[in-house]
């Protein structure tokens, strides 16, 4: 791997040249080992969100309410399966295998985006999901369509694609909900108390605390900053809660003329590192579930492997 | 089209129509939504990916019969009513169905077991029917081929695996080996709708069932068990205890608000 070679001086300037200018980084191409290192972090975090992502809606299907949301919730489901299959592929054009990624997970040195440890309580927890969930991971990685790896960004093409409609989709569940039954509209409303905050936290740390911005900006790995991204999604999210007739849980909300944006009150930052650091409500469980399926698999997938090999010892006896 | 339909259908009641549509529907509903229970749990991403494919062909496949049972009834029962608003006692499916997915080995044998079942009858009722639910069987007919070769390829990789996925196999085509028989037993509702063309003869299914699942089992290296007990009477509405669970799962929500619409 290129990559993994140390380069000169001008060789770094030649790269940070080429990315400034717009220009695209593919596989074959020389890169520094950091901005490697960045990308495996960044995409493997990402695909193992997505495959994590499969539990809390996951949690509904069983029970959906009607066969035509039973079909949707499955399909969605899957698209996150796949969504995670495209991203570990991007992850291995930098030299890592998907085994090693998902062995991250399992042991639990790799991270995923915090909001999947947060439980699904309710029926009206999937159509939050699809409307907050999915809306904020499009405002997060529309720009990552244009970023400077080229895998990374062809994989998100797609897959924002399927993000929007599953958006599109958890919108009209909730607005199915609030033109509901009065008991479907506060469960509408719960689901948006509970999703809210964690899903403004999404984003990120204030711009000031992140650490790894400032190079994964000048990389063009991250195009804007997550104060940028959060305030786009909290716009974006004030009117289509006004459009469902529900409340944003934030007393302190207020539209600032002075910079035509909404601005939401003090967002609990304590709440948000005791998740990332492993004592959100459903951290424990999520891993555990990720942890059982891997080994009730394991039979599965030796058995594959002990007649792939037999397969191949019988082809070669009758070729011989 | 229209007027050979109207005549196959005036040779089946419209009863006997509305029944045999629950059953492939109920039995397609029942195993879809157990099939739906791996989401998250397969051995790999890609089987995942692929069981939840499956159990969305069946459960697609079970609103297809069921709107038209429901249209055929005239009652006013849509798809989600007759899924949704059924005690047990009320499915149509077959016994097969209902069965756990055990581990892997068991369910891949299960859906061996019902789609070659489903793909014999179907392609039966496509040749020899007219009219929706004919049209019904055809669309299904393709999907369930696609099953009966994964499933297929699967049974044969983990028969012929390791010791432990032989042995799985083994011990899942014992569990299951009762409940196949009685996907052939024809009562008089299925005997006047052969007798109308509507449904293939049951025992060409069986052959054609026997035909393809025993050459899986010997590539599989796995023995075909000894048929002696032999249950049925889902398709008439007698099931296994495990129905109303699985059934009191599904319909949970639905029937907290039964005027509430989702």
């Amino acid at each position: 791997m290129q990559s993994m070679e140390a380069g000169s001086q001008g060789d770094l300037d030649a790269f940070d040249r080429h990315v400034g200018a717009d220009g695209k980084v593919e596989p074959q191409d020389w890169m520094p080992a950091a901005y490697a290192k960045t990308l495996v972090r960044q995409i493997s975090q990402h695909a193992h969100s997505e495959i994590i992502g499969m539990q809390p809606e996951g949690n509904w299907i069983s029970r959906a309410p009607s066969l035509r949301r039973k079909v949707i919730l499955m399909a969605k489901v899957q698209d996150e399966a796949g969504h995670g299959l495209y991203l570990y592929s991007a992850a291995e054009t930098l030299g890592v295998s998907r085994d090693e990624l998902e062995q991250q997970l399992l042991d639990g040195t790799a991270k995923y985006s915090s909001i999947f440890n947060y439980p699904t309580l309710t029926w009206a927890d999937v159509g939050a999901i699809g409307w907050l969930v999915d809306g904020a991971a499009i405002v997060n990685q529309i720009p990552i369509c244009r970023c400077s790896y080229g895998p990374y960004a062809r994989a998100m093409v797609r897959i924002c694609k399927e993000e929007s409609f599953h958006q599109r989709q958890g919108f009209e569940l909730m607005m199915a909900l609030s033109k509901g039954t009065d008991a479907q509209k506060r469960m509408a409303q719960d689901a948006l108390n509970r999703w809210w905050w964690p899903s403004v936290m999404m984003f990120g740390p204030p711009d000031g605390e992140s650490v790894h911005s400032m190079q994964n900006m000048a990389w063009r790995i991250k195009l804007f900053s997550n104060d940028e991204l959060r305030q786009k999604f909290i716009d974006m999210t004030v009117k289509q809660a006004e459009a469902l007739g529900l409340t944003i849980p934030d007393p302190d909300l207020r539209f600032d003329e002075a910079s035509g944006h909404w601005q939401v009150g003090e967002i609990d930052w304590d709440e948000f590192w005791s998740v990332v650091k492993g004592h959100g409500p459903c951290n424990r469980q999520r891993l555990a579930h990720r942890r059982d399926a891997h080994e009730a698999g394991a039979w599965v997938r030796e058995a594959a492997v002990a007649f792939a090999a037999k397969e191949r010892a019988r082809s070669a006896r009758k070729a011989a | 089209m229209a007027a050979a339909a109207e005549q196959a259908r005036s040779k089946a009641d419209d009863a006997d129509l509305f029944e045999v549509a629950l059953r492939l529907g109920d039995s397609a509903l029942i195993l879809g939504q157990q099939l739906s229970g791996w989401t998250s749990h397969g051995p790999t991403v890609e089987l995942d990916i692929a069981l939840q494919n499956h159990a969305l062909d069946l459960i697609g496949q079970a609103r297809l019969f069921l709107d038209y049972a429901g249209r055929l009834e005239g009652k006013g029962r849509d798809e989600d009513k007759l899924a949704y608003f059924r005690q047990a006692g009320e499915f149509r499916n077959c016994l097969l169905a209902e069965q756990p997915n055990g581990d892997f080995a068991q369910t891949m044998l299960r859906q061996l077991f019902y789609a070659t079942y489903a793909r014999a009858l179907y392609a039966g009722m496509e040749a020899e029917g007219e009219g929706e639910l004919a049209e019904i069987a055809a669309k299904a007919e393709r999907e369930m081929a696609y099953h009966v070769r994964h499933a297929g390829e699967w049974v044969v990789r983990l028969g012929d695996g390791t010791k432990e996925s032989h042995k799985r196999c083994q011990t899942g085509l014992a569990a299951l080996w009762p409940y196949v028989h009685e996907l052939f037993m024809a009562d008089e509702i299925d005997q006047r709708l052969i007798a109308a063309g509507i449904l293939p003869a049951f025992e060409d299914v069986k052959v054609e069932w026997m035909t393809s699942v025993s050459s899986v089992l010997e590539r599989a290296t796995l023995a075909i068990p000894e048929d002696d007990w032999m249950p049925s009477g889902g398709r008439q509405g007698q099931h296994t205890e495990r129905l109303s669970y699985i059934l009191g799962e599904m319909q949970s929500i639905a029937r907290s608000d039964p005027e509430a619409k989702w």
